[in-house]
């Protein structure tokens, strides 16, 4: 552990001793030393990351994971032509890349909307 | 023989070994291999992870089933892609904020259990065996088609160049080689794509279906079988005129007019979703595919980095499928030899003719696909054979490069050997059973372990052993046991859709079941994994 080693030796200024006691940091050391206020912190912040992540699996579950039971279920919908080209073709061949971009690119924004919205929390004076 | 096919080859691989050579300069120790990308774009980073991911399944495979089996297997490039958006939303940036290198070090990070970093090690060098095998049945079809030498020796040469190649530390896992590989692959797939369907134009649009030889046609038998009611032995030859019904085949697998051209078929609702499962959620459990992202500074950069490689792949995707669509029109007869996987490498001569644009775009997509299982097989038999040194032959205290050597021997025996053994299975089926593997494994441990504080190490070596064994025993016997028919077959042979959702049942149910030995460090480990690197304290 690191803790029982010997601290080395430092120099301590007037300037860094105040700058380590600013209250924006109490919230930091709630993190840090794993109180319950810091714990409660971090597990919103995985609550909202997982929700996040869950919403737009659905996304893809119901957008692209429906489509074999839909060609089963409604096998006029797999006949029909856009271009002269049959539409399960279009949709798995072509435009699933796109529409996975397209997931993957709103995921990449929100996440981290809320990482930064964490780090406001963490930073924020609390006066 | 092509005349441009060998200095193709001997250019792919001077520029590769050049770009290698460029980056050592500026990658000194081993640290410097390690971070190197800190300094590199994640565009640069997520080519060089697409460079690696891009295998000879995907390079070959993919067309030749499609060329076999029509739109069902569309899933498979779909999966490959989306594969990369299940590793985005659930497992890249805490992985990347964990700091482990492979596996086995987010086991002993997680859950610090050495018992469960044994029993990772042993997934990692299975999946990895597996995995390298098509690499190498594509390095002897390649080779077979380009050289018309056989099959056996092909697999032999590439596997034992690859092999000595990672042991004599030849080719590295430098960024800037991947990152070429991609665009290699790329453009050795797309430049004869545009040609290809500048011809389909010009020869006035001919229907893929009903599937008819373009031209007269003489197609020598390689095995006994009956066409069309008639018994054919082998080797003997059949001739067929201009504008005639490709025949079925009794020995080769594959569908014609509505069966290929719409999906359904007969029951195939299983095997698909089976598929989809396996490839969604195995890409997160590939041993080569962890390794790379420790390359990216922080969480939020294994993020990006992750989704241009979504982009850079899905874009790669939109190749094969038109190989193997065009493959139906001009290369019909592959479907009675049922070498369907070499439909990428004969298109070109057999769309554009013998003349010198023909046999170069031929040359150009020999070239790719070199790049293509040069590039993985390395990655791949780079991370096996580092963990079987680390932790079979435990050589981590000291352990010295001929131990290195001699692990990445023993990891390449095997695949080798079994890739003589199942030369007749489609490329794309068997990188379908590796992803199978990596998913009821170690996705289970990788979602469970970073979104629920309460998994145990017991609930996790459970879940692996009977969620992974179980798979693992279904790929052994589709690939070494007897045929086997019925419903049997497709619970065996797609094994992923009842071996995902129990491996996650047991992981869980063990967890809770051991509820006292969450580890006691667990909201740290759960801070570092989530929070941003920003607010880090030490």
């Amino acid at each position: 552990m690191a803790d029982d080693k010997t601290p080395t030796r430092t120099r301590v200024v007037l300037g860094e001793v105040a700058a380590r006691g600013r209250p924006a940091d109490r919230t930091r050391t709630d993190l840090a030393e794993q109180t319950p206020v810091g714990e409660a912190l971090v597990k919103g912040l995985m609550r909202a990351q997982l929700a996040l992540a869950l919403r737009l699996a659905l996304v893809v579950v119901t957008g692209l994971g429906a489509l074999p039971l839909l060609f089963v279920a409604a096998p006029g919908v797999a006949e029909f032509k856009v271009f002269g080209v049959h539409l399960p073709w279009l949709l798995l061949g072509v435009l699933s890349f796109p529409f996975l971009l397209a997931v993957g690119w709103a995921y990449v924004r929100w996440a981290e909307r809320n990482e930064q919205d964490f780090v406001a929390v963490i930073r924020r004076p609390e006066r | 023989m092509n005349p441009y096919v060998v200095p193709g080859l001997v250019v792919v691989v001077l520029v590769t070994v050049g770009i290698g050579v460029y980056g050592l300069r500026f990658a000194r120790t081993t640290s410097d291999f390690l971070v190197a990308s800190r300094s590199v774009s994640p565009a640069w980073n997520a080519a060089a992870i697409s460079g690696e991911y891009l295998s000879a399944a995907s390079f070959l495979g993919v067309a030749g089933l499609v060329l076999r089996y029509g739109v069902d297997v569309l899933w498979y490039p779909v999966g490959f892609a989306a594969g990369y958006l299940a590793l985005l939303l659930f497992v890249a940036a805490p992985l990347r904020r964990s700091g482990a290198f492979t596996l086995p070090d987010f086991c002993e990070v997680r859950l610090g259990s050495p018992m469960l970093r044994r029993l990772a090690s042993v997934f990692v060098v299975f999946i990895g065996c597996l995995y390298l095998v098509p690499q190498l049945q594509g390095a002897g079809l390649t080779f077979t088609t380009v050289t018309g030498g056989s099959y056996v020796w092909g697999a032999l040469l590439v596997g034992v160049v690859v092999t000595a190649n990672v042991a004599l530390g030849g080719m590295r896992a430098i960024t800037f080689v991947q990152a070429f590989q991609y665009w290699l692959k790329l453009t050795a797939l797309a430049v004869p794509a545009i040609f290809l369907i500048l011809q389909w134009q010009s020869d006035g649009r001919p229907q893929v279906t009903p599937t008819v030889f373009p031209a007269a046609t003489t197609v020598v038998m390689e095995q006994d079988a009956t066409v069309n009611g008639v018994e054919v032995q082998k080797g003997q030859t059949l001739t067929f005129e201009e504008g005639e019904r490709v025949p079925d085949v009794s020995t080769v697998d594959s569908r014609f007019d509505a069966d290929w051209l719409l999906p359904g078929g007969d029951g195939t609702l299983w095997a698909t979703y089976s598929l989809i499962l396996a490839t969604f959620l195995g890409t997160m459990g590939l041993p080569h595919v962890l390794v790379r992202f420790y390359t990216n500074p922080d969480g939020a950069s294994a993020r990006r980095t992750t989704l241009v490689v979504l982009g850079l792949v899905g874009l790669f995707y939109l190749l094969p499928t038109l190989y193997g669509v065009l493959g139906r029109i001009y290369t019909p007869q592959l479907l009675m030899t049922g070498r369907t996987d070499a439909v990428v490498l004969l298109l070109p001569e057999a769309a554009l003719g013998g003349g010198h644009l023909g046999r170069l775009l031929a040359a150009l997509v020999t070239a790719g696909a070199l790049a293509a299982f040069l590039s993985t097989s390395s990655g791949l038999l780079t991370s096996v054979a580092g963990v079987v040194f680390t932790d079979v032959l435990r050589a981590g205290r000291g352990g010295s490069v001929r131990d290195f050597r001699l692990a990445t021997v023993l990891a390449a025996v095997v695949p080798v050997l079994l890739s003589l053994y199942v030369s007749n299975m489609d490329v794309s089926r068997v990188v379908g059973l590796a992803f199978a593997v990596a998913a009821s494994s170690f996705c289970p441990l990788l979602v469970l372990g970073i979104w629920w504080r309460r998994l145990t190490d017991v609930g996790a070596i459970a879940g692996i052993l009977i969620g992974g064994g179980a798979s693992m025993a279904a790929v052994l016997i589709t690939v070494l046991g007897p045929p086997l028919h019925g419903w049997l077959a497709e619970f065996i042979g797609e094994p992923a859709a009842w071996t995902v959702p129990l491996a996650f049942l047991v992981m869980v149910t063990g967890s809770l079941l051991t509820g006292r030995r969450v580890p006691s460090d667990v909201g740290a480990t759960m801070l570092r994994l989530h929070a941003p690197e920003s607010l880090r304290v030490s």
